[in-house]
């Protein structure tokens, strides 16, 4: 780890300026100005996230940069490594496409001023800016506020059309959240209290095997799972996922949940690593194969396509928490363990593409159709066979099957259960597959059914719109042909993972 | 019982009752001013922590202070957005309740 700022380190504050700089100017200008601030900060963006990544690839370690010069733990340091490289990343592409779809549901208006318009293309640049934030901080309070930060940008996204049904969605999401982050809070004093430091790395150093370290550990993961809705805080995310307009569920099922997983991942791995125990991380597991099992089965049964969407993210969420049991061994033998933690950075990154598209599908479904009853799908993979065909490809990665990025992180689950001897845990991913398969097979089949009665839709859906969720969907399936290699940025900056292992 | 162990048991019941509030209460209102109520507990913690700048001759450790002010800050925005949400709620429903069914 180096002691003081690195070359590339300034990247690091654009990847965090650029987004908000984005949200105020849109603020200012108003409605009519937003959608274009927007448009011009996507693919700054996109170039500032490739820099990044570049940069740690190229020089292979940590970039570094402390606001004003001051070192921790005096001041506040943010660090990219590569599992954040990776994040930042896909956040970037993953918003870039969001809203270049969501152009025709939130135009800008011409000579009126219109909220949801100015609405939606702020919380988006805000929610970018959050994300990175969160992805990028070395100081756990700072982590903290682009939390916060994170949630005020998504509880308003939830209830953008304004209808009693969301509103109430979204007050149970900020109740949610805000219980999640004060927990959170708590544990971080408590931290600061033991330790004298908030800052990741010197925390490490510092912390140790005993009751207060436990207290904060058990504190702030609890309040995350109920950011991240692992079963059993699982019960805002259907109506809010569900709830809110295309673009941004994709944006919140896709991004938003798993910036809380990606916190509980540096708490675990990178703050507290000495304090990671078997047992404690076997109870995460259990709540992801609760999480997969409950999910997928109501899942099953939902009638409307968004809710069943939602549901499967209740479900593929789990499967984030089941590398903790696998990827988390006390004693130093950490072959196996690279691969159940590879694999669940995957499963994240995946399920980011594929949801994202799978919500847009439906999206583009709902509009033509002017419903999402499941049962009244008949005709539309005539109809719509494109964007069929996007929620299919999207379903092909959440079902674990080959080629697809799902496919190699649950394979690679899968592997280190096996080497690890948890065969329980192969058995739940299994089970999870077959279920997911049957969610995605209900909609697919539905869809390719002929009508009784010929379908009519409401209006033409631009090729364009479909031409994104396809590139989504195709995001998640090539992350399955990625070789091996590339998955080395998700090692950068953490020695103690052997690379030998990833086989 | 010196003063500081009072003051964070003092911290320690409000964020208890808070806690309780919070998960016991269904009404919105009431869950948004028991969140306000461990907030209140979280930052009373944080100031007996700032005392231990003392030891060392300050008169108190600054970055708690410091960041005492973020978390009020940050917790003002909480509450106000969920109040603004949940007048919006009234305005739409003449209720102020979460149950699913309506």
């Amino acid at each position: 780890m180096p002691s003081s700022a690195t070359a590339g380190g300034f990247l690091l504050v654009l990847a965090i300026v650029l987004p908000v700089a984005g949200a105020m100017l849109s603020l200012a200008l108003g409605g009519r100005h937003a959608e274009r601030v927007a448009l011009i900060v996507m693919p700054t963006g996109v170039v500032v996230a490739t820099a990044i990544a570049a940069a740690i690839w190229r020089t292979h370690s940590v970039l570094q940069y402390f606001v004003g010069n001051w070192d921790p733990p005096l001041g506040v340091a943010f660090r990219a490594d590569g599992l954040s490289a990776v994040m930042i990343v896909t956040a970037a592409l993953l918003i870039c496409g969001i809203g270049l779809f969501a152009r025709t549901q939130f135009p800008t208006p011409r000579g009126v001023e219109a909220h949801a318009s100015l609405a939606f293309w702020t919380l988006l640049l805000a929610i970018w800016g959050a994300l990175n934030a969160v992805f990028i901080s070395g100081d756990l309070f700072n982590l903290y506020v682009a939390l916060e930060l994170l949630t005020f940008a998504a509880v308003p996204l939830v209830s953008l059309d304004g209808r009693a049904e969301t509103l109430a969605a979204a007050l149970r999401y900020l109740v949610f959240a805000l219980f999640g982050s004060i927990l959170y809070l708590l544990g971080a004093v408590l931290l600061y209290g033991a330790y004298g430091t908030l800052d990741i790395v010197l925390l490490s150093d510092r912390v140790h095997a005993e009751p207060v370290a436990w207290a904060t550990i058990s504190l702030m993961t609890a309040g995350l799972l109920a950011k991240a809705a692992l079963y059993p805080f699982h019960l805002w995310l259907p109506p809010a996922h569900a709830g809110a307009p295309a673009p941004a569920s994709a944006l919140l099922s896709g991004l938003v949940v798993k910036a809380p997983f990606f916190l509980v991942v540096r708490l675990w791995f990178d703050v507290m690593p000495r304090l990671s125990d078997r047992e404690a991380a076997q109870v995460l597991g259990i709540l992801g194969a609760a999480a997969i099992l409950f999910g997928s089965v109501v899942a099953l049964r939902q009638a409307r396509l968004k809710l069943l969407i939602a549901y499967s993210t209740v479900a593929q969420i789990g499967y984030l928490f089941l590398m903790f049991p696998l990827a988390i061994k006390p004693e130093m033998g950490r072959s196996w363990s690279t691969t159940a933690w590879t694999g669940g950075m995957l499963q994240a990154i995946s399920h980011a593409f594929a949801k994202a598209a799978m919500f847009m599908a439906a999206g583009l479904i709902a509009e033509a159709l002017g419903h999402d009853r499941v049962a009244g799908l008949s005709g539309i993979g005539r109809a719509l066979p494109i964007t069929v065909f996007a929620f299919g490809l999207g379903g092909l990665s959440l079902m674990g099957l080959p080629p697809s990025g799902g496919f190699v992180a649950k394979a690679m689950l899968l592997t280190a259960a096996v080497a690890e001897g948890q065969w329980w845990w192969a058995a739940v991913v299994l089970t999870g597959g077959l279920l997911a398969g049957g969610y995605v097979f209900l909609v697919l089949a539905r869809s390719l059914t002929d009508p009784s009665e010929p379908v009519t839709l409401l209006s033409t859906v631009s090729p364009i719109r479909q031409a994104i969720v396809v590139a989504l969907a195709l995001c998640a399936v090539l992350l399955g042909f990625v070789p091996l290699r590339p998955l080395e940025l998700l090692q950068i900056g953490r020695p103690e993972m052997a690379i030998g292992g990833l086989k | 019982m010196s003063d500081a162990t009072l003051y964070g048991l003092c911290g320690a019941v409000l964020v208890g009752l808070g806690l309780f509030g919070l998960i016991v209460h269904p009404q919105p209102l009431r869950k948004i001013l028991a969140f306000n109520l461990i907030g209140g507990g979280v930052f009373l913690l944080f100031g007996v922590v700032a005392r231990r700048g003392a030891a060392a001759g300050l008169g108190g450790d600054p970055v708690p202070q410091a960041l005492i002010i973020t978390g009020l800050v940050v917790a003002f925005a909480a509450t106000a957005l969920a109040v603004a949400l949940l007048l919006r709620l009234f305005q739409e429903t003449g209720r102020t309740t979460l149950r699913l069914d309506g």
